[in-house]
Parts: C-alpha cells; sequence; structure tokens
C-alpha cells in the first residue's frame, strides 16, 4: 500500500529547483526588480490565504482585502506606535488576523456560497470607512495612513530591499509547506470533504462548525501575514491601499494561478504585479487602448470560460495528457 | 420634531432608490438564484448614458427614457453574450463573471468619462407648487416615480402573459419549458428589466450622490442590505426593505454617535445580522432543503 499523495520525485525536484532559482534571483536582476518580486511573493501568500477558503474549503471571500487590510495596519502599528522589530510585529499581526478571521468565520457559518461572498463583498466595501474612522484616527492615521521604516538588512553583504526578498521568500515557503502538509493531512481531507459535500462530511463525523472557522482563521492568517509584509516593503498604509478593488485583485490572481492549487499562488502573484505594469506601458504607447483594469475584467471572465483551474490546473492537465501520450 | 421629519421624508426618498436596486437585484435573483454584484455599476453607466444625451441637447425626461431603453437592451444582451456560458457553472465561476463585469462597467465609464465628480440635474421642477420644508421637490419627485415604477412592474407580472411566462420560468424552469416558454430568453427579459429599473435608480439617485464611476457602491450595498431585510424571494419585501433601511441610515447617521462616517459599516453590520438571525428576510420563503 501506498501513502496517500506521496511526495513523488518529480515535485520533490521541482520544488528544490524552485527554491533554487528563487534564491539565486538578487543577484542577477536589479534591486528594483528585486522589489518587484518581492511583492508578486507577498501577492501569493495572500493568494494561498484566499485559495485555502475558498478553492479547498468552498467558502467564498471576495472580502479579503479586509484581512489584508487588518494585517497591514496591524503590524504598522506595532511599529510605528510601539517601535516592535518587524520580525515580531510579523507574527503578532498572524495572531492577530487569526483571530478576526476565526470571529468572522462564525458568523460564516450560517451563510451559504452566495450569501457569504455578500458578506464578505460587504465587509469589503465597508473597510477602508473603518480605517478612516475618527475615534481610531490615533492610531490608524486615519486618512493620512501611517508611514514606517524598512528594517535594515540582515546582512551586511545584501542591500534592504534583497533582505527583505529573502525574508518573504522564507515566509512564503514555510507557508507553502504548511498549507501542503495542511491540506494533505487528515484534516486537508475534511476540510475538502466540506467543499464536496458537507452533509455527507457530518455524516461522516467532520465537526463542520469547528473545521469551517478554523479554515477562516487559518486563511485570514495567511492573507494578514501578507499584509504586514505589504505594510513593511511599501514603508507606507492608508485606507485607500485597501479597497474592494484590492479584494478583485486578489480574487483575480487566485483565479489566474489555479484556485485550487498551491503553487499556482507564484503565477497569481507574478501576474498582479508584472501584467499591469505591461498593461500601463501599453497604455501609454497606444492611448486609444482601454483602461487595464477593463482588460482584467476581460481576462478574468475569459479565464472563467476557457480554463477555469488556473495556470496550475493547466500545466497539471498538459503534463498529465503528455504522460499518457508517451505510455501508449 | 421637524428635524425628525426631515430625516424620515428624506430616508424614504433615498430608500426608495434603494428599493429600485433591491428589486432590480431580487429580480435577477428569483430567476437565476444569483446576485448580480454588477448591478450598482450598470446602473451607474445608464445613468452616464444619460448625461452625455443631457450633453446633447436633449430634454432631461427624453434622456431618462433614452437610457432607461439602452439599459433594457444591453442587460438583455450580457444576459445572452457574458452570462450565459457559465448558466450550469459552480456558483464562483458565476460570481467571478458578475465581479468581471462590476469591474470593466467601472473603468470603462472612468476611462470615457473620467473620475471627476460631475453634478447631474435633478428630473422635477424646482417646486410642485407648494411649499414646505419638511422635504424637498426632488425627494417629493423621487418618491412618486419609484412608485409609478412599481406599480408598472407589478402590473407586468401580474396582468400581462409576458410577465406570466417570466414568473413560470424563474419558479419551475422545466415545466415552463414543456408548456413552450423560451425560459433562456425569460431570463435575458429578467436581465433587461432589471436594468432598466436600475437606470431608473442610477438617474434618480445621481442630483444627490453626484455622478462619477464610483457613486453606486453604497448605494449597491444598501440595496442588497434592503433585498435581504425584506427577503430575497419577495419582490415587494425588496422595495419595503429599501425603504426601511434609507430611513434607518439618516436616523443612525444623526443620532447614533460616529454614525455618519460609518454609514457603509451599517449596511455590513445589518447584512450579517439579517443572514444570522433572519435569513429568509421579513417576508421570505424559509427554503427547504432536499437531501
Amino acid at each position: 500500500m501506498t501513502r496517500p499523495n506521496p511526495i513523488t520525485p518529480t515535485l520533490f525536484f521541482g520544488f528544490v529547483a524552485a527554491v533554487i532559482f528563487g534564491a539565486a534571483l538578487p543577484y542577477f536582476v536589479t534591486d528594483f526588480t528585486t522589489f518587484q518580486f518581492t511583492q508578486a511573493m507577498i501577492y501569493g501568500i495572500a493568494l494561498l490565504g484566499l485559495n485555502i477558503l475558498t478553492g479547498y474549503n468552498g467558502q467564498f471571500s471576495i472580502g479579503h482585502s479586509a484581512f489584508y487590510a487588518v494585517g497591514a495596519y496591524t503590524c504598522a502599528i506595532l511599529l510605528y506606535h510601539f517601535e516592535w522589530s518587524p520580525y515580531a510585529a510579523i507574527p503578532a499581526s498572524a495572531l492577530v488576523t487569526f483571530v478576526v478571521g476565526f470571529l468572522f468565520g462564525l458568523p460564516a457559518l450560517r451563510l451559504e456560497g452566495l450569501y457569504l461572498a455578500l458578506a464578505t463583498f460587504a465587509l469589503a466595501v465597508a473597510t477602508p470607512q473603518l480605517l478612516k474612522f475618527d475615534l481610531f484616527e490615533h492610531w490608524t492615521g486615519g486618512v493620512q495612513g501611517l508611514f514606517i521604516l524598512k528594517p535594515d538588512a540582515l546582512f551586511s553583504g545584501w542591500s534592504t530591499d534583497q533582505s527583505l526578498y529573502y525574508v518573504t521568500l522564507g515566509i512564503m515557503l514555510a507557508l507553502m509547506i504548511f498549507a501542503w502538509t495542511m491540506l494533505h493531512s487528515r484534516s486537508g481531507r475534511a476540510i475538502m470533504a466540506i467543499r464536496d459535500n458537507p452533509i455527507a462530511a457530518s455524516t461522516m463525523g467532520v465537526n463542520l462548525p469547528l473545521y469551517k472557522t478554523v479554515t477562516f482563521g487559518i486563511s485570514a492568517m495567511f492573507t494578514g501575514i501578507a499584509g504586514a509584509l505589504f505594510a513593511i516593503v511599501t514603508e507606507f498604509v492608508s485606507p485607500d491601499a485597501f479597497t474592494f478593488f484590492v479584494a478583485v485583485n486578489l480574487l483575480i490572481g487566485s483565479v489566474v494561478g489555479g484556485i485550487v492549487s498551491i503553487p499556482g499562488v507564484i503565477f497569481g502573484g507574478l501576474f498582479l504585479v508584472f501584467v499591469p505594469n505591461y498593461a500601463q506601458d501599453i497604455k501609454l504607447a497606444y492611448p486609444w487602448m482601454p483602461p487595464p483594469w477593463a482588460i482584467f475584467g476581460t481576462f478574468l471572465i475569459l479565464i472563467i470560460y476557457f480554463a477555469p483551474f488556473g495556470v496550475w490546473g493547466f500545466l497539471e492537465r498538459a503534463s498529465a495528457w503528455a504522460r499518457r501520450k508517451l505510455r501508449s | 420634531m421637524d428635524l425628525f421629519l426631515q430625516l424620515t421624508f428624506a430616508g424614504l426618498a433615498i430608500g426608495s432608490i434603494y428599493s429600485c436596486v433591491a428589486l432590480a437585484v431580487v429580480m435577477i435573483y428569483q430567476a437565476t438564484d444569483h446576485f448580480n454584484f454588477a448591478q450598482g455599476e450598470m446602473a451607474m453607466f445608464s445613468t452616464f448614458i444619460a448625461w452625455t444625451m443631457l450633453g446633447l441637447g436633449l430634454p432631461i425626461w427624453v434622456a431618462f427614457f433614452l437610457a432607461v431603453a439602452i439599459s433594457f437592451v444591453a442587460g438583455v444582451l450580457i444576459e445572452r453574450i457574458v452570462v450565459r456560458p457559465v448558466e450550469n457553472a459552480p456558483v464562483l465561476n458565476q460570481i467571478i463573471v458578475f465581479i468581471g463585469l462590476l469591474v470593466i462597467f467601472n473603468s470603462v465609464a472612468g476611462w470615457i468619462w473620467e473620475y471627476t465628480i460631475k453634478p447631474f440635474p435633478s428630473l422635477f421642477p424646482k417646486s410642485f407648487g407648494f411649499e414646505t420644508t419638511l422635504i424637498s421637490a426632488h425627494n417629493i419627485g423621487v418618491i412618486g416615480l419609484t412608485l409609478i415604477v412599481l406599480a408598472m412592474v407589478f402590473a407586468f407580472f401580474r396582468f400581462t402573459r409576458v410577465g406570466l411566462a417570466m414568473r413560470a420560468a424563474a419558479a419551475n424552469p422545466d415545466s415552463a419549458r414543456l408548456v413552450g416558454i423560451s425560459v433562456g430568453w425569460m431570463l435575458a427579459l429578467g436581465w433587461g428589466l432589471a436594468a432598466a429599473i436600475g437606470a431608473v435608480g442610477g438617474v434618480l439617485v445621481a442630483p444627490i450622490v453626484y455622478l462619477e464611476p464610483n457613486m453606486m457602491s453604497g448605494v449597491l450595498l444598501y440595496g442588497f442590505a434592503g433585498a435581504l431585510l425584506g427577503g430575497v424571494s419577495s419582490p415587494g419585501g425588496a422595495v419595503l426593505g429599501g425603504l426601511v433601511v434609507g430611513v434607518l441610515e439618516n436616523w443612525v447617521g444623526q443620532y447614533v454617535p460616529g454614525g455618519a462616517e460609518l454609514k457603509l459599516t451599517f449596511a455590513l453590520v445589518l447584512i450579517v445580522g439579517v443572514l444570522m438571525f433572519k435569513p429568509a428576510g421579513l417576508f421570505g420563503r424559509i427554503v427547504v432543503k432536499r437531501v
């Protein structure tokens, strides 16, 4: 008998190759490109959170920008008001967003599919207003937001951008391994069973409320960690950085990479960082072109029509097809 | 006391606009079991179309009716071309398509008309011939026009053959198909009607919130809240829900400390609250699912 979901040689060597490539990258590109890759990985971490919740557990969220905001603001407040070290603020932000996500997961228990989408939609639309609210202004900086400083490089040979790149890379890899292990365990099977058939899952003894709320919390935590990193690398948080369109962005990245996948989030993150830049360049060169967001929207709809499984799903299907061809 | 009455009347006026949006949401929900997240942006786009025609020198009522008619056709086309391919897809895919539509309408509106805030004239005269400080002429007109629209929608569903066919297609698609109703076209017609009703709401709300591509995000949220409060399976309930939400919004804004700045949060609390404690809404049917 083989274990389910074994670590195949392809998977293992693919992972090692990707890590080596990722570790070597900052030595071959400029600091600015390194910074862009850092941003892509931060998006990747946020997408990982969304994928766990929506792709694997079947709870829709079109409001993950709210948890991104909670993570970013927790980190910024700890740095700005309490002068914490960023490396202590990130775990603290993770804890806070886990609790917030868990708490939001409680009412979400009673909401199925569409209604949950609606509630999270409302959450995302209301978030910037809450961040601007007068009573919290002392802490959040109100409309102005908060400025924080990047931490110094960990090693003297690195620039600050390179240092943050490696920190982000390390966190992303750790979280990806965490997600992979969790989803391929007994709990992971329970999480997916809830998505596929909640009634059957509860008949089999899966504690539905517990699994759903904890999954919500973990998902929020991932996205919150990404938010904290976002605050650190951009050195600034403000309410307008967390509008509903950020939630849409996350959804686009998730769908592009493949919403039921773990490695797909890297493609989603790269897409979210680099494609808008190119779209902007194209728009500058050809002013008659529609704006980037319109192209995004169209792209989103076309992916849903033709490749709802995203880039990673496409790669998986392509490799399965190739293997079949080789065998016959 | 005057302040309270003023707030209440203004709330009824804005509430009747929410009712229009809520009704549009409920119409699509009833026909297809989905919330159209792009409903607000579609209404915004319709309002911009009316604004453009005003700029061409057309009288405001002509511009209004033309915009509503164009929205109807556009609604039908969107259902036929964009929503059709995901008709039987999982819920998530459909939501993503709606979000895609929302993004497209928002950015294309910003592209054509820019993001500057534009004043939009009222459909109604400055005064209806009598003086009162309790309610503005625009608000009287808003309430009146909404009531007319609702009466027309009611009459359409209650007394016409097409209305009956649409109800049949929504209630039981298979049987409707067996008696010769084209269910697909009925859905498209529902989208068209929803877009037209949304356009009415957009034109009515534009003089209050001013015209810009993001003007509907709050209105849509309140429309959803109204629809949920009244019950998503009940068009009449949705209208009442919209009115109640409008009045509550004004009261909370005035009497609850910090309420004026947290209006959207109020909508969020209302939505989550209704979904948790009375998911069927005040007038909705409780749906029992068969295992």
